[in-house]
């Protein structure tokens, strides 16, 4: 294959990633509709680029921390949707045994080191499980991603400053969506230039746009390497945009009548599809692969809705080892 | 057996922990010069810059890269340098550490050691001088351990630095210079678990039970010395650890006196002798002859002048008057 083809089979290759994803969101949202995901969940529709771009390309044994919004994340580092979908039902055979849920997934079997139901919270940590790397003089890369709202918080200041100190191999990724939680970020955040924050703590930035796959990928590819070959933390910043609410059921009336609508026109799936279609990719094969994305997602539903909850007894397990309380008798 | 004092002995675990042990880590403010009060002295020297790491005034930071370090497969000993400031890292202990292997379905563990110096230490105020081991013990994850004496100190950290679980370890500073035989040779299987829960009756005696922790027991020693001259003998009870604690030992011992006290140096108001009188009553009631008393710091900051300052200590007098009413 000539370079083209390359590009285009990879393309549609992170296309697909990206349909997953959408797939899964949208299953897990009709599944709070039908009551059958419990708690709250964080859709990233719209932000499927972020992830794609950046987790798809990582080793096995590279780390990743992420947020409450992480299904996107942990889907793209090589988690088993059917285990997350699980998780997200509160099922047994969840990532989580059904302890979890949506913020606290997690499956440390593809190094993803859990989602974080604090703001801003996995920024120290990613620091430290890429302090244990260096420390252990392995070639791993941490990866942590958080949110425009998490650069307000104390971790942001405290943990970059502290990658770039000890020159950590981790790249901290802002997927920037415009939105703190229902508040605009523009509206109570000082000085406006992320990057530059992150500049100002020694740590060199990208800005890119985050609704553009290729670019995400070839982005993070190439800070990767750099903190690969053990030049320190890069920070990346990846400018997208929320499509849907906080949670899946914010309206997210706050925001400006249109702002929305027009951000649907540079969905980053749609964006794919079309250049797939100039590059040759016929409607029937875009179109399969959307299909595919639904079927498997549609099967990881319905096999979360017939699984069994987890064993009440289990709610005893992994507390601690030392101090553990028994389970009642009789549980 | 040698003679250490408490801070030494402190010092001679983590560095029989870090010689065993590739992955013990220990990160913290100012480690490189010993910390604040030498318990890292010279270690820099033996182990080099990366294992000893001189944190900035990070605390968050400091405690949340050692859970990330943790469920990366090392073994941290984040050094706190004051309990009071380990409060600037409440999210990464309480939220993080002590929550990460249950909200994960059991897929990682979480080995920490955290050093919180705790207790009044002379004219230290409001800020410098707290005790809050019962905030620890109210949270599922954590473990608790209040040395009392240079022994405890060794035997617990090196048992701290083993297990799996994240460790809150409060060394008070009152008794840094405190001596005591320490025995090193103890077998390894000796440090692990089974130190956890493991209360140490530091005076036999029948007229009344005494339990403490951390430097109130050396208190409630000075009380029983006193009681002893007037052929009163109180049993001593050193708890060494909150959580788990050593419910039994407190139990068998009330069974023999009939009168309970629970004494510490943190507030009375939620503190953990709320707990240990609470669980004597439901349980053990009937070993009761008289009703159970806490003698506990009032509920107010601790100041700086010696005399108001001294308003939160309980004194050995105090426990005196204490065993003397229960009579």
């Amino acid at each position: 294959m000539n370079q083209a083809n390359l590009d285009t089979a990879r393309l549609r290759e992170r296309r697909r990633l990206m349909l997953r994803i959408r797939a899964f969101e949208e299953a897990a949202i009709r599944a709070a509709d039908n009551k059958l995901v419990l708690g709250a969940i964080h859709p990233s529709v719209g932000q499927e680029a972020v992830a794609a771009g950046v987790c798809a390309p990582l080793r096995k044994d590279d780390l990743l921390l992420s947020t409450h919004r992480g299904h996107g994340h942990t889907l793209a580092k090589g988690a088993d949707a059917r285990a997350m979908m699980r998780e997200l039902f509160g099922r047994e055979g969840g990532n989580c045994g059904g302890k979890g849920g949506s913020m606290h997934i997690a499956d440390f079997d593809v190094g993803m080191l859990g989602a974080n139901g604090v703001v801003g919270a996995n920024i120290n940590i990613a620091a430290g499980a890429a302090h244990a790397i260096k420390l252990r003089g392995g070639d791993q890369i941490t990866v942590c991603i958080f949110g425009d709202g998490a650069v307000n918080r104390g971790p942001f200041l405290e943990g970059l400053n502290w990658a770039a100190a000890f020159k950590l191999p981790v790249l901290f990724v802002c997927e920037d969506n415009g939105y703190a939680s229902t508040t605009k970020s523009s509206a109570v955040t000082g000085g406006g230039d992320l990057c530059a924050r992150a500049e100002a703590l020694g740590v060199p930035t990208e800005s890119v746009d985050g609704n553009d796959v290729m670019a995400v990928e070839e982005t993070a590819l190439r800070l990767g390497a750099a903190i690969r070959a053990g030049t320190g933390p890069r920070f990346f910043h990846a400018r997208t945009y929320r499509l849907l609410g906080h949670t899946s059921v914010d309206p997210a009336k706050y925001r400006p009548d249109g702002e929305a609508d027009g951000k649907w026109a540079d969905d980053p799936i749609q964006r794919a599809a079309d250049l797939l279609t100039s590059a040759g990719v016929s409607e029937a094969e875009l179109t399969a692969d959307a299909n595919a994305a639904e079927t498997e997602m549609q099967a990881a539903y319905d096999d979360a809705a017939g699984a069994p909850w987890p064993s009440v007894r289990s709610a005893y397990d992994d507390v601690q080892d030392v101090g553990a309380v028994p389970a009642p008798q009789g549980l | 057996m040698p003679a250490l004092t408490y801070r030494e002995a402190g010092r001679q675990a983590v560095i029989a922990e870090m010689r065993l042990d590739q992955s013990v880590w220990c990160l913290g403010e100012d480690l490189g010069r010993g910390g604040v009060f030498g318990q890292y002295a010279g270690l820099e020297a033996e182990f080099g810059t990366d294992r000893i790491c001189s944190a900035p005034i990070s605390e968050a930071a400091i405690m949340g890269a050692a859970v990330g370090a943790a469920m990366a497969g090392a073994r941290p000993i984040v050094e706190m340098r004051f309990a009071d400031f380990a409060l600037c890292a409440v999210d990464e202990l309480v939220n993080q550490a002590a929550k990460a292997r249950y909200m994960f379905g059991g897929q990682s563990k979480v080995p920490l050691t955290v050093r919180e110096p705790m207790g009044m230490w002379r004219s230290s105020a409001a800020q410098h001088s707290q005790s809050l081991e019962a905030w620890y013990a109210h949270i599922p994850g954590l473990v608790v351990a209040a040395p009392a004496t240079a022994q405890d100190n060794y035997t617990l950290l090196r048992s701290s630095i083993r297990i799996d679980d994240p460790v809150v370890y409060m060394e008070h500073k009152h008794l840094w210079d405190f001596e005591g035989e320490v025995d090193e040779g103890a077998a390894d299987f000796e440090y692990g678990p089974e130190q956890f829960g493991k209360a140490h009756v530091m005076q036999e005696g029948d007229a009344c039970t005494i339990v403490a922790w951390s430097a109130q027991v050396h208190v409630a020693m000075e009380a029983a010395k006193t009681l002893a001259a007037d052929g009163v003998h109180v049993e001593v009870i050193n708890l060494r650890t909150l959580w788990p604690w050593d419910e039994a030992a407190v139990a068998r011992s009330i069974a023999k006196t009939g009168r309970l006290i629970v004494t510490h140096e943190a507030v009375g108001v939620g503190g953990f002798g709320g707990e240990i009188v609470a669980t004597m009553a439901e349980k053990h009631f009937d070993k009761l002859q008289r009703p159970p008393l806490r003698l506990t710091a009032p509920r107010i900051p601790i100041s700086y002048a010696p005399g108001l300052e001294n308003q939160v200590r309980v004194t050995a007098d105090q426990l005196v008057a204490g065993v003397m009413q229960l009579r």
